[in-house]
């Protein structure tokens, strides 16, 4: 599609083709699907973070008046887990639990009501385990293992890649900065409490409606967790009230009340509750990491080594991959000619950490761009100006061979520094009040399948018939980011009709062509690209059909506002309803099919998967601070943010994406906190999440949100739909290290952890009082076991993408089970 | 633990301005009513704490948090939800703005967040930013960063203000 092409849909301002839904409540969420003879499920969850169960009593909850079905860990063989290397989970724990919340039995009753009481009378014996709360725990404990398999004791995974020589690009350097940073844990917190129906239909075959992100997925999960072929199974993803990475597992409760569909033959409900959904988790994980980095005396990186270690929580999940995530995009966004990593991922008995909004780049990003705030104080130049410095070239490889194609940082930066009046502020505001500035990068879309496979990972179809309908089918989730919106503009913008015209069936692995789902900002590429091919292709037998007919050659067919019409005699035209009823004629039953496969990455080096991108979308960041010095309240009555999404699909959604974005990265700087603590030792000394309340969790509310100024930066990348990038997660990230960063500017004192709250402020300005450093954050990085790094040559050192060692694995990997 | 359940409770609700006849049991909330017993699941949940705000429904006008009140208290008064706003299928001005500007996103908070945005139009026509602030804070929202919520009411009350003309 030529970039000059003049859009009639595309980068106009329009309401979403699903917001007449939204606003009438006729959006069907999970919890809305409300069917005949259908009951109620709820689990029993273990009290205890690590027991083993000695015993399990149903009896009585058996026998409870209104109780259909009390299952347990034994109904339930086979183990799972999303990420093929970590099928770790049991639907109910048969043997073992590993965290509060742990759920041990399941009881499907008359309704909800009769089946929390009935939840009572199941008596449990667990035999306590030692818990092992923290990463320094974890590392310390070889026994007991909350998992028996990993690397060693209760390391999870590690990692260790090296890109060139980075000691010795250390040693060349002028300055070496060296920083340990930490990043508490913080939880997606969608509105909509995770609900799943199961009900098996006239054929016998199961289908499952449930607020999930990726329902090919939990499709493939299913079926082989209750041993079932695929083709009996059927997922639909519901609209979700909010995911942000939190429905992106497949759940526990899926699998059971699938399971108790198929045994009571009638459909069976689950809702969690707003405690369940805390301890459901699967959020951002707590990363402690240690950033050294050599810059020369002008400001450019002579090379970087990024440190971090991952508390995990109880299980996989996701967690090979965000461990990998929190080393491999450091390098997307400025010239690192040398790059090292290691990365490690403990067990603790907590809910499982998984993908939150950034997917393990957040935390990393936090420490890099501090770090460079840093740099610029030392070496005296504007840390504006140093990024400007040292922004990544378009078109270009980095050090450990990710392809960057367009990118419109600088642009990114120059927007914020004018809108922002940064050159009149940095440094010169009143003391109390201060800016910072920083940027960020993200994905658009994992340029790999979780499971190996050469297929497309986006499908579309179309249907249309003579009354003029157009039907998309794609597999994509609506989690409110607006995918059928952009699914139903790519569409309409093609074939010159209006997106309101194009009628939206997505996210039902029974009727739509498989797409992976709505994670890794993946969705608006993939999807994208599959619809306008898809939509090219039925194009074509319009636009054959209508030359017919007009008297001219297929590319002489114009498409636009509902018309098709000669492109040299506009005069010449005929309805869109017309020119299908032609193209029927002619071709009979009309349809088309698309879909898309990311290119082929240039890394060849084992674990080269996780980082590759068709595109990477870049963000800066203003944010400004008042910082109150007497109770060390941070304020934040202003941000500007800049983000460079290629090409602007709805402007209205693509705001309110940067908007969203800021708002949840502030209350990650600022207040969201998933943390524990011990019960006390009379009641089980167990270790308990802190706050799972939507009131005691503290996120913003409408009185705390700042003004916000976005400006999208239009560069549009030549592998993406239009040239359309993300825009969903990537503006998340610059802005935690840029509140760090502007209270910095304020009252001189660096938080060099999240979340900045007033006690920590207080407790930094208390050592500036005393002429210490005024700091607070870690003060060192704990010992750990990394192995010995893979060695691959960057591409300018003569490197081909390959490993030029083999590298030591530190443990003999053993088989999953329990 | 009592194994006998609770005898319904059989009386007439106004929602929407209709009367209608409702059988339930005594200890379920107006939101349970309203979604299990009225099929009106417009109105949503999100912690049935009293905490997040999106099940706010108004009563004689009044937004109340329908979790926080029992079915059996809402006897005799006027209950509106999201699915009386529309005149209709003509939406009301504030939906209407709230899907033309992005006020609703995920679409979850938003039931919540129209309603208790109806009711500050009823007293306040034209209400300043810091007012539409105040009036929502209680509808917690993660994925607009309220901006386009702020934008939506404030377009709905112009739009309102104009019929009204």
């Amino acid at each position: 599609m030529s970039a000059k092409k003049r859009f009639d849909v595309i980068g106009k301002p329009r309401r979403r083709v699903d917001g007449r839904a939204k606003v009438t409540g006729l959006t069907r969420f999970a919890d809305d699907v409300m069917l005949p003879r259908m009951v109620h499920c709820k689990l029993l969850r273990s009290p205890l973070p690590h027991a083993v169960i000695e015993s399990i009593d149903v009896s009585r909850a058996h026998d409870y008046p209104g109780v259909y079905l009390v299952l347990t860990g034994k109904d339930f063989p086979v183990t799972f887990g999303i990420l093929p290397v970590t099928q770790d989970e049991y639907p109910l724990a048969p043997e073992r639990v590993r965290y509060v919340g742990d759920p041990v039995a399941a009881v499907i009753a008359k309704d909800e009501q009769t089946a929390f009481e009935a939840l009572d009378l199941i008596e449990v014996k667990y035999k306590a385990l030692k818990t092992i709360s923290d990463p320094g725990e974890a590392l310390a404990t070889e026994e007991p293992r909350i998992q028996n398999y990993g690397e060693q004791g209760n390391i999870h995974r590690l990692l260790a890649y090296e890109f060139g020589d980075v000691e010795e690009a250390l040693a060349k350097a002028d300055h070496v900065f060296d920083d340990v940073f930490f990043y508490q844990g913080n939880t997606h917190l969608p509105i909509e409490q995770h609900a799943s129906v199961a009900a098996v239909d006239g054929e016998g075959k199961l289908t499952l409606w449930s607020s999930t992100q990726v329902p090919h997925y939990v499709h493939r999960a299913l079926a082989n967790a209750l041993q079932m072929p695929p083709a009996h199974v059927r997922v639909i993803a519901c609209p979700n009230g909010g995911g942000f990475g939190g429905k992106c597992d497949l759940h526990n409760h899926e699998i059971v009340v699938s399971k108790a569909a198929i045994l009571l033959g009638r459909p069976v409900k689950i809702c969690l509750n707003r405690e369940e959904v805390f301890y459901m988790h699967r959020g951002r994980h707590p990363v402690t990491m240690r950033l050294r980095t050599g810059v020369t005396k002008d400001g450019k990186i002579t090379g970087m080594h990024t440190q971090t270690l991952l508390d995990g929580g109880a299980y996989g999940s996701y967690g090979t991959a965000s461990t990998f995530y929190t080393g491999v995009l450091q390098t997307v966004t400025y010239e690192i000619p040398r790059y090292k990593f290691d990365a490690a991922r403990v067990f603790t008995n907590k809910p499982p950490c998984g993908p939150k909004r950034g997917h393990g780049t957040p935390q990393p990003r936090f420490g890099q761009e501090i770090q460079l705030d840093k740099i610029a104080e030392k070496l005296g130049v504007d840390p504006a100006e140093l990024r400007l410095r040292i922004v990544a070239k378009p078109n270009t490889l980095t050090a450990n061979w990710l392809k960057i194609g367009s990118i419109g940082l600088a642009e990114c930066i120059r927007k914020v520094v004018a809108s922002s009046d940064w050159k009149n502020k940095h440094r010169k505001l009143p003391e109390g009040r201060g800016v910072g500035i920083a940027c960020g990068a993200y994905l658009c879309g994992a340029g790999l399948p979780i499971y190996w496979n050469k297929m497309p990972q986006s499908g579309v179809q179309l249907l249309l018939d003579r009354s003029g309908q157009v039907t998309v089918f794609c597999g994509a989730t609506e989690i409110g980011q607006g995918s059928d919106d952009v699914l139903a503009a790519i569409v309409a913008e093609v074939l010159g009709i209006d997106a309101f015209d194009v009628r939206v069936v997505t996210g039902d692995t029974g009727i739509t062509p498989v797409d992976l789902g709505s994670y890794s900002s993946r969705v608006t590429v993939m999807m994208g690209n599959a619809a306008i091919q898809a939509a090219e292709r039925v194009r074509e037998l319009i636009a054959q059909a209508a030359a017919d007919h007009m008297e001219t050659l297929p590319e002489n067919v114009g498409f636009a506002h509902g018309r098709v019409f000669r492109a040299d005699d506009p005069g010449k035209l005929m309805s869109f309803r017309e020119a299908i009823v032609l193209a029927e004629e002619k071709f009979g039953t009309l349809g088309s099919v698309g879909s898309y496969t990311p290119p082929r990455a240039p890394g060849r080096y084992k674990g080269a998967g996780v980082g590759p991108s068709p595109a990477y979308s870049y963000t800066a960041c203003v944010v400004e601070t008042e910082v109150d010095k007497a109770t060390g309240w941070v304020n934040v009555p202003r941000v500007w943010i800049a983000h460079d999404i290629g090409r602007t699909i709805n402007p209205v959604l693509a705001r309110g994406q940067v908007e969203g974005s800021v708002y949840m990265a502030l209350g990650e700087a600022l207040m969201e906190e998933q943390v524990f603590r011990r019960l006390p030792p009379k009641l089980s000394n167990a270790l308990v999440h802190k706050i799972p309340s939507l009131l005691e969790y503290k996120s913003l509310t409408s009185l705390d949100m700042p003004e916000v100024f976005t400006e999208l930066v239009e560069d549009p990348d030549p592998n993406c739909p239009f040239g359309a990038k993300e825009a969903g997660q990537g503006p998340l990230l610059p802005v935690m290290p840029a509140v760090a960063n502007a209270v910095y500017d304020a009252v001189g004192v660096r938080i060099d952890e999240l979340p900045i709250t007033p006690d920590k402020v207080l407790a930094a300005l208390e050592k500036k009082a005393k002429g210490e450093n005024p700091r607070v954050g870690p003060e060192c990085f704990p010992d750990v076991p990394y192995p010995e790094p893979m060695l691959v040559l960057p591409p300018w050192e003569g490197g081909d993408g390959n490993a030029i060692n083999a590298p030591r694995r530190s443990a003999p990997k053993e088989k999953v089970a329990s | 633990m009592s194994t006998q359940a609770p005898k319904n409770v059989h009386l007439s609700l106004h929602v929407n301005g209709e009367s209608q006849e409702v059988s339930f049991a005594p200890y379920k909330t107006l939101l349970e009513v309203l979604r299990e017993d009225m099929n009106l699941t417009g109105t949503k949940h999100g912690c049935e704490l009293g905490e997040c705000g999106a099940c706010a429904v108004l009563a004689d006008g009044v937004p109340v948090l329908s979790c926080l009140a029992l079915g059996l208290e809402c006897e005799g008064r006027a209950i509106e939800t999201v699915e009386g706003l529309a005149n209709g299928s003509k939406l009301h001005p504030l939906q209407a703005a709230f899907a033309d500007l992005g006020g609703a996103q995920c679409g979850y908070c938003t039931p919540g967040i129209l309603m208790t945005a109806k009711a500050l139009l009823e007293r306040d026509p034209n209400p300043s930013r810091e007012k539409i602030k105040e009036a929502i804070s209680g509808n917690l929202c993660r994925c607009t960063g309220y901006q386009q919520i702020y934008e939506s009411i404030e377009e709905g009350a112009r739009r309102i203000r104009e019929e009204q003309r």
